[in-house]
């Protein structure tokens, strides 16, 4: 049997902001969950600007390492059509948010479990006008430490790229990641075969 | 100084040139689109230019992105895939229907996964209030659907066939008529955004956006086939469109179906 060819990517465009977006698209943690981390940050051009029309997607494991496998992200309302939002119990682990004017996205989030050897990290993926095909990345926690230096991705870098990798931590269990889509400091971004 | 149609051309047919010059010297041929496309704009300041890190999942079956989020029950309605009946009243346009597969690149059907579609109106207006291009908007549509893949891959959505409009890469560009199409495969690694479009649209060698896909063959599967088989009499012209997904996939587990 003959495998078929994959089908192109384009880009998002400009325009996918009444579609793609969802009402508690970037709440992916149950509400209480002592658990739950904000991770959030600025999406940059070659320029250094701003770019106000990236759409970012999270997907990660819980804290026990564990892949969701729960649907519910965009639950429907069957009344009205319209979003009723997560159903406040059931971890996706799936969060999707646009970038703002400022380019600035945010999601709170469960704090993702360690898998095999990897230290724990969020799977993001990059959306945007001007970008024919999407970007993958991987937020880390910057700690543990030790986790992050024998994590093989961020071991097989050099310094300065894989610390593109690992977001910076803020008060109030919150993390800091900006995405510079090229130039300096450009972030770290993988091709998966 | 404006930049002309023919300007436009001339550097599409530079690197259409280029790619095949790359392969008759024995690079692969390219699926997608570089992500680093001069001539259209945007891409300009929005590609790295680091090369791509390889992740090689087969020794790496712990990745979080052979995994992927999961779609119910709960995240589409029954009327989600009919982006006509949204709205008190009907939408103006042309009545169509979009049906296909979606399968992974083993030619496995993917299935119980979401896609969303989105789209300009039937004149070529989005409902978005960056969109202020001189096309009246539609009352009765909006533009968005989402539906869940069956148990055969399959999918099917009614909507009217959107109208082409302008942008503003160049001098008097414009968009041949297009759908959004957002896929979620098995694992993230497979996750595609794409546009699918008409056959025969006239407007396709003068598109930065679709001529991207330098790859004569890939970019024909962008274009649907119109199937006269799936129009309706009275009702609605059917198009078909099979989705491909790329990317590596967890190790699959024969079901017996």
């Amino acid at each position: 049997m003959s495998t078929p060819r994959p089908t192109p990517s384009h880009t998002v465009g400009p325009f996918y902001g009444y579609a793609l977006p969802f009402p508690g698209g970037g709440e992916t943690a149950p509400p209480g969950d002592p658990d739950t981390i904000t991770v959030h940050g600025h999406v940059l051009d070659g320029e250094g600007t701003a770019v106000p029309d990236a759409l970012i997607e999270i997907w990660g494991p819980g804290p026990d390492g564990e892949l969701p496998r729960k649907g519910g992200s965009m639950r429907r309302d069957p009344v009205t059509g319209g979003f009723l939002g997560r159903n406040g119990v059931d971890f996706t682990g799936f969060g999707r948010v646009p970038t703002d004017a400022d380019g600035h996205w945010a999601v709170r989030t469960l704090r993702p479990g360690a898998r095999g050897e990897h230290a724990p990290y969020l799977s993001v993926c990059v959306f945007a006008r001007g970008l024919t095909h999407h970007l993958f990345t991987r937020l880390h926690l910057p700690e543990p430490a030790d986790a992050l230096a024998a994590d093989p991705l961020l071991a097989s870098l050099p310094p300065a790229r894989a610390a593109t990798l690992v977001a910076r931590a803020e008060p109030h269990r919150t993390f800091r990641f900006d995405i510079r889509l090229q130039g300096a400091d450009e972030t770290v971004f993988l091709e998966f075969t | 100084m404006a930049l002309t149609q023919q300007d436009m051309d001339n550097e599409i047919a530079r690197h259409r040139e280029a790619y095949e010059k790359s392969v008759a010297e024995g690079a692969p041929r390219a699926d997608h689109p570089p992500r680093d496309y001069p001539p259209y704009r945007s891409s300009l300041l929005r590609h790295p230019h680091q090369p791509l890190v390889v992740v090689a999942t087969a020794r790496d079956p712990e990745a979080v992105e052979l995994g992927s989020p999961a779609f119910g029950d709960t995240d589409v309605t029954e009327l989600d895939n009919d982006l006509t009946r949204r709205h008190r009243g009907e939408p103006i346009g042309e009545r169509i229907t979009v049906t296909g597969r979606v399968l992974d690149r083993h030619g496995r059907p993917v299935r119980g996964q979401l896609i969303e579609l989105w789209q300009a109106n039937a004149a070529g207006r989005y409902a978005h209030q960056r969109d202020q291009h001189p096309a009246p908007l539609d009352p009765n549509f909006t533009g968005a659907g989402r539906t869940l893949t069956d148990d055969d891959g399959g999918y099917r959505f009614t909507t009217i066939k959107p109208g082409a409009y302008p942008w503003r890469n160049h001098t008097n560009a414009w968009r041949p008529a297009h759908l959004h199409f957002s896929v979620f495969g098995t694992a993230f690694t497979q996750r595609l955004v794409t546009q699918m479009y008409f056959p025969n649209d006239p407007l396709f060698p003068y598109d930065p956006i679709l001529q991207s896909v330098t790859d004569d063959a890939a970019r024909q599967r962008l274009v649907a086939t119109y199937d006269h088989s799936l129009s309706t009499p009275e009702w609605s012209l059917g198009y078909r469109w099979d989705i491909v997904l790329d990317g590596p996939a967890a190790t699959w587990i024969e079901d017996g179906r």
